[in-house]
C-alpha cells in the first residue's frame, strides 16, 4: 500500500504544484489579496506532499519491496543500507522526483524565508516556481513513475551500478541538484520583474543571496563528482570534458557572472536587463543540462529515439521553459527603467568584462557539446570534439579572467583608474613573478609555470582588500587587527573565494605535471616511482571489487597523500602471476578539490554577512549618490 | 566525474580522457595557435592499464605513441581514446600506432593515415575545416558578440545630462556659497 500512498502523494503535488502556478499569478495580476495570501499555503503544500511522497519512495527501497518495478531495478535485498536509501536518487525516475523536491523545497524556503517580500512579488515568485514545478511533477507522473507496480514480483532485485555504490557519489546527486535547482528562484524572480516590470537595488538585494547558496552548492558538486570520478574510476585523471560533466559546468559559469552583476544591480542599479537575461539563461542551461543529458541525445541520436514519449515530453517542456521566459524577456525587457551609468574602467566594468569572458567560455563549451550533434543532425557528418578542442579553446578565455579578477575588487565604483590598483598590488605581482620564475627554472616547462604564478596573484592578491581596509603599516599593527575583525563577512567571503580558485589552479597546474607508468610486478617488489621508492601491492592495496549481481568488476584506485601530491595506484589484469599496475605520481591534486571547498565556504560566509540577508536593511552610504 | 545523474558508464566504465599534445598541428586557420601550443603542456596524461609489454623500450618513443593515442578517439567506446580505453579495437590501434612510430613516420602521417582509414570521426581534435569553422571560430564569435552589446548597449544609453535649470543652478550657488 505504501506505494500507491507515494503515488497519490505525487498526483496531488501535480494537483497542489498547478494550483500554485495558476492561483497566485493570476492574483497578482487581478490584485486580489486573497488569492496573492494562498501562494506560501500553496508552496508549503506542494512541499509536503512531495515529502511524503519521497519518503514512500525511500520505504520501499529500504523494505526491499520488489512489487515496484524501480526497486527491482536498482536494488538488492543484499544492498547496504545506506545505498538502498541514497540509491532512490540513483535512477532516472527517483532522480527526476529528488529534482521536483527540492524544487518544491524552493517553493517553501520563498515561502517561509520571505515574508518581507512585497506580497505580490512574492506571489509571482511562488507562481513561476508552482508552473515549472507542476511541468515536470507531470512528467515524473506520467512518464517516469517511480512508483509502478510489477507482478508476479521478483525474489531479488537486479542491483544498483556499483561505481555508483560509494559515499561520495551517495551525497554528490543532491548537492549537485541543490545547485542546479537553487538557480531555480533567480530564474523565478527574473520572471516575476518581467511580469512586474520593475527591477530595482531591492530586487538585487532579494536575488543574490538565492543566487550565492546555489552556487555554493553547484560549486560543491561539480567538485564531488570530480573527486568521486578521481578516486573511483581509476582513470587517473579528474576532468574529461565529457557532456555530462560539461553540463554541469554551464550553469556554473552563467551563475558565476550572475552573482557578479547581481552585485551590480544591488549596488549600483545598473545592468538590471542582463542580470535578468543571465538568471533565464543560468537555469536554462540547469534545466538543460539536467535533462537532455539524461535523455542521451548529446551522445548519440540515436539512443534518444529509444524512448521517444521521454525525449519529447521533455524537449517540449524545455521549449515552453526556455522559450517562453525568453519570449517574455524580449517583450518586456525594454519596459525596465534604464540603468546607472559607469566608465568603462571601473568596479562595474570590470564585472562586465568578467561576465563577457565567463559567458564566452561558456559559449564555447556550450557550442563544443553540441557541435557534434547538429554536425550530425544538418549534415550527417560525424564528428568528434574532445577535450583537445577544450583545452585549446577555454584556457585563452580564461587567463584574462583570473588576471583580472584580483585587480576587480580594488576599483572603485563607477568611475576608476587603473594605475593606483595595480600599484597597491605589488605584492601580489612580486609573489607571481617570484613564484613564475622558480617554477620555470625549476620546471623547464613554461605553462606550468605561468599557471602558477597565476595562482600566487590570485592568492596573494585575493586579500589586497582586505589588507587594503586595514590600511596596514600606514596606521599602527593594533588598530590595523582591529579593523581587519570588523570586516564585513561579504569581504571575507570574496577574498577567500577568489583564493580558493587560486589554489584550484595550482592543483589543476601540479596535475599537468603528473608523471605515470606501468609495471608488472609480484607482491613485495619494490617500483621506484617519481622519487619514492614502494611496494605498491604490500602498501598501496589497489583492488578490483567483483559484484557478483550486476557480474561487473570495479577498479578501486588506492591512493597516498601528503597533502601536497597523491601517489595513485590502480590494479590490472594477472600475467603470469605477476599484477600489471598503473602508478601515479600526481603533485597537488588534493588542491584542484580543495580550492573548490574554498571558493564554496567563501561563498558561504558572504551569505551569512548580516548586511546579505533577505530584509536586512541596506546601508545606503554604500551606494554614493551620483 | 559524473555530474548529473549516475553516470552511464560508457565502454567497461570509464570516460572521456585529457590528452597532451605535442603533435604540432594546431587546429588549422591559425585560430589561437600560440595560446593553444602552450596551453596543451596543461593536460595530464592518462593510460589504460595494459600490458607493459605493449610499451616501447625507448621512452621518447613510448611518450611520442602516448600524444599519438590521446589525439584518437576509441571508435567503440563512449569518448574515450585509443590511449584510455580497455577496449580490444584500442588496443590494435596502440599496437598500430606504436609500429609506425618504430618504422619511423611523423605524429602527422599517422594520424592522416588513421583519419584516411576512419575518417574525421577519429580525431578528438577536429580538423579545421569548411564544417567546424564555426566550432574553432567559436571563442572569437562569443567575444565579439558581447563586446558589440556592449558598445551597443553604451551608445544607446549615454544620454547628455540634461542642463540645470535656473532654480538647480540658484540651489547650486546656494549650497557652494553657504
Amino acid at each position: 500500500m505504501i506505494p500507491e500512498l507515494g503515488h497519490f502523494a505525487l498526483a496531488l503535488a501535480v494537483a497542489l504544484a498547478t494550483a500554485q502556478a495558476v492561483i497566485p499569478l493570476w492574483g497578482a495580476r487581478a490584485r486580489d489579496p486573497r488569492l496573492i495570501a494562498a501562494a506560501p499555503a500553496l508552496a508549503l503544500g506542494q512541499l509536503i506532499a512531495l515529502a511524503a511522497s519521497y519518503a514512500a519512495l525511500v520505504w520501499c527501497a529500504v523494505t526491499d519491496d520488489f512489487t515496484v518495478l524501480n526497486i527491482v531495478d536498482n536494488s538488492n535485498s543484499l544492498k547496504p543500507l545506506i545505498y538502498k536509501i541514497t540509491g532512490t536518487w540513483g535512477n532516472h525516475e527517483g532522480s527526476i522526483l529528488l529534482w521536483c523536491l527540492i524544487l518544491a523545497l524552493c517553493g517553501g524556503a520563498v515561502a517561509t524565508f520571505g515574508r518581507n517580500l512585497p506580497s505580490a512579488l512574492r506571489a509571482r515568485v511562488i507562481g513561476v516556481l508552482g508552473f515549472v514545478s507542476a511541468g515536470f511533477l507531470m512528467f515524473a507522473l506520467t512518464e517516469s513513475n517511480p512508483f509502478l507496480r510489477v507482478w508476479p514480483p521478483p525474489l531479488d532485485g537486479q542491483d544498483m551500478n556499483p561505481l555508483l555504490q560509494d559515499p561520495g557519489l551517495a551525497i554528490h546527486p543532491p548537492v549537485l541538484y541543490a545547485g542546479y535547482v537553487g538557480f531555480a528562484i533567480p530564474f523565478a524572480f527574473a520572471i516575476a520583474a518581467l511580469l512586474e516590470g520593475r527591477v530595482d537595488a531591492a530586487w538585487g538585494r532579494w536575488v543574490r543571496p538565492w543566487t550565492l547558496a546555489s552556487w555554493c552548492m553547484l560549486t560543491g558538486g561539480i567538485a564531488l563528482g570530480s573527486w568521486w570520478a578521481y578516486y573511483e574510476l581509476g582513470w587517473g585523471g579528474y576532468w574529461f570534458w565529457d557532456p555530462v560533466e560539461n553540463a554541469s559546468l554551464l550553469p556554473w559559469l552563467t551563475g558565476t557572472a550572475l552573482l557578479h552583476s547581481a552585485i551590480v544591480v544591488e549596488k549600483r542599479e545598473a545592468l538590471k536587463t542582463w542580470t535578468i537575461l543571465l538568471a533565464i539563461g543560468t537555469f536554462s542551461l540547469s534545466l538543460s543540462g539536467t535533462f537532455l543529458v539524461r535523455s542521451g541525445i548529446l551522445n548519440s541520436v540515436h539512443s534518444f529515439a529509444n524512448d521517444p514519449a521521454r525525449g519529447v515530453f521533455i524537449l517540449g517542456l524545455l521549449a515552453i521553459v526556455i522559450g517562453g521566459s525568453l519570449v517574455l524577456f524580449a517583450w518586456r525587457a525594454p519596459v525596465l527603467a534604464p540603468s546607472g551609468l559607469f566608465a568603462p574602467i571601473s568596479r562595474e566594468g570590470a564585472l562586465v568584462l568578467n561576465n563577457i569572458l565567463l559567458c564566452s567560455i561558456a559559449a564555447v563549451v556550450l557550442t563544443g557539446t553540441t557541435y557534434p550533434l547538429f554536425a550530425d543532425l544538418l549534415f550527417g557528418v560525424k564528428i568528434s570534439v574532445g577535450p583537445p578542442y577544450f583545452q585549446s579553446t577555454v584556457l585563452p578565455l580564461a587567463a584574462p579572467v583570473f588576471a583580472a579578477m584580483t585587480v576587480a575588487p580594488l576599483l572603485p565604483w563607477k568611475r576608476a583608474r587603473l594605475g593606483p590598483a595595480l600599484i597597491r598590488l605589488w605584492w601580489a605581482m612580486v609573489a607571481a613573478a617570484v613564484v613564475g620564475v622558480v617554477a620555470a627554472l625549476g620546471l623547464r616547462r613554461g605553462l606550468p609555470a605561468l599557471a602558477f604564478a597565476a595562482s600566487a596573484w590570485l592568492i596573494v592578491g585575493a586579500f589586497a582588500e582586505l589588507v587594503e581596509r586595514t590600511r596596514l603599516f600606514r596606521v599602527s599593527l593594533r588598530t590595523s587587527f582591529s579593523r581587519l575583525a570588523g570586516q564585513p563577512l561579504a569581504v571575507w567571503g570574496s577574498s577567500i573565494a577568489h583564493a580558493g580558485m587560486g589554489v584550484t589552479i595550482a592543483g589543476i597546474a601540479g596535475m599537468s605535471l603528473a608523471i605515470s607508468t606501468i609495471v608488472a610486478v609480484k607482491p613485495g617488489t619494490t617500483v621506484p616511482l617519481a622519487g619514492y621508492e614502494f611496494k605498491p601491492l604490500m602498501t598501496m592495496h589497489p583492488s578490483r571489487r567483483a559484484f557478483t549481481t550486476q557480474r561487473t568488476t570495479v577498479t578501486d584506485a588506492a591512493i597516498h597523500t601528503n597533502g601536497f601530491a597523491d601517489i595513485y595506484t590502480v590494479l590490472g589484469e594477472e600475467h603470469d602471476g605477476e599484477a600489471v599496475l598503473r602508478l601515479h605520481y600526481n603533485p597537488l591534486a588534493p588542491w584542484i578539490w580543495f580550492g573548490a571547498l574554498v571558493m564554496a565556504v567563501g561563498g558561504g560566509l558572504s551569505l551569512a554577512d548580516r548586511r546579505l540577508r533577505v530584509g536586512a536593511p541596506a546601508k545606503r552610504s554604500l551606494a554614493v549618490p551620483a | 566525474m559524473s555530474a548529473t545523474l549516475p553516470p552511464t558508464p560508457s565502454h567497461k566504465g570509464r570516460g572521456l580522457f585529457c590528452s597532451p599534445s605535442p603533435c604540432g598541428r594546431g587546429p588549422g586557420g591559425g585560430v589561437c595557435a600560440a595560446a593553444l601550443a602552450l596551453f596543451l603542456a596543461l593536460a595530464p596524461a592518462a593510460h589504460a592499464v595494459s600490458n607493459p609489454s605493449e610499451m616501447l623500450p625507448d621512452p621518447k618513443q613510448e611518450a611520442r605513441a602516448e600524444a599519438i593515442g590521446h589525439q584518437l578517439r576509441c571508435l567503440v567506446c563512449q569518448n574515450e581514446s585509443v590511449e584510455d580505453s580497455e577496449a580490444d579495437l584500442a588496443r590494435d590501434f596502440r599496437k598500430i600506432i606504436r609500429s609506425r612510430v618504430l618504422t619511423g613516420d611523423s605524429n602527422e602521417e599517422i594520424i592522416a593515415w588513421m583519419t584516411a582509414r576512419y575518417g574525421d570521426f577519429i580525431r578528438l581534435r577536429p580538423p579545421f575545416n569548411a564544417l567546424t569553422a564555426a566550432l574553432w571560430g567559436a571563442p572569437v564569435i562569443a567575444l565579439l558578440v558581447g563586446g558589440v552589446a556592449v558598445v551597443l548597449a553604451r551608445r544607446r544609453r549615454t544620454p547628455a545630462p540634461a542642463p540645470l535649470s535656473d532654480e538647480e543652478r540658484r540651489r547650486l550657488a546656494d549650497l557652494l556659497g553657504s
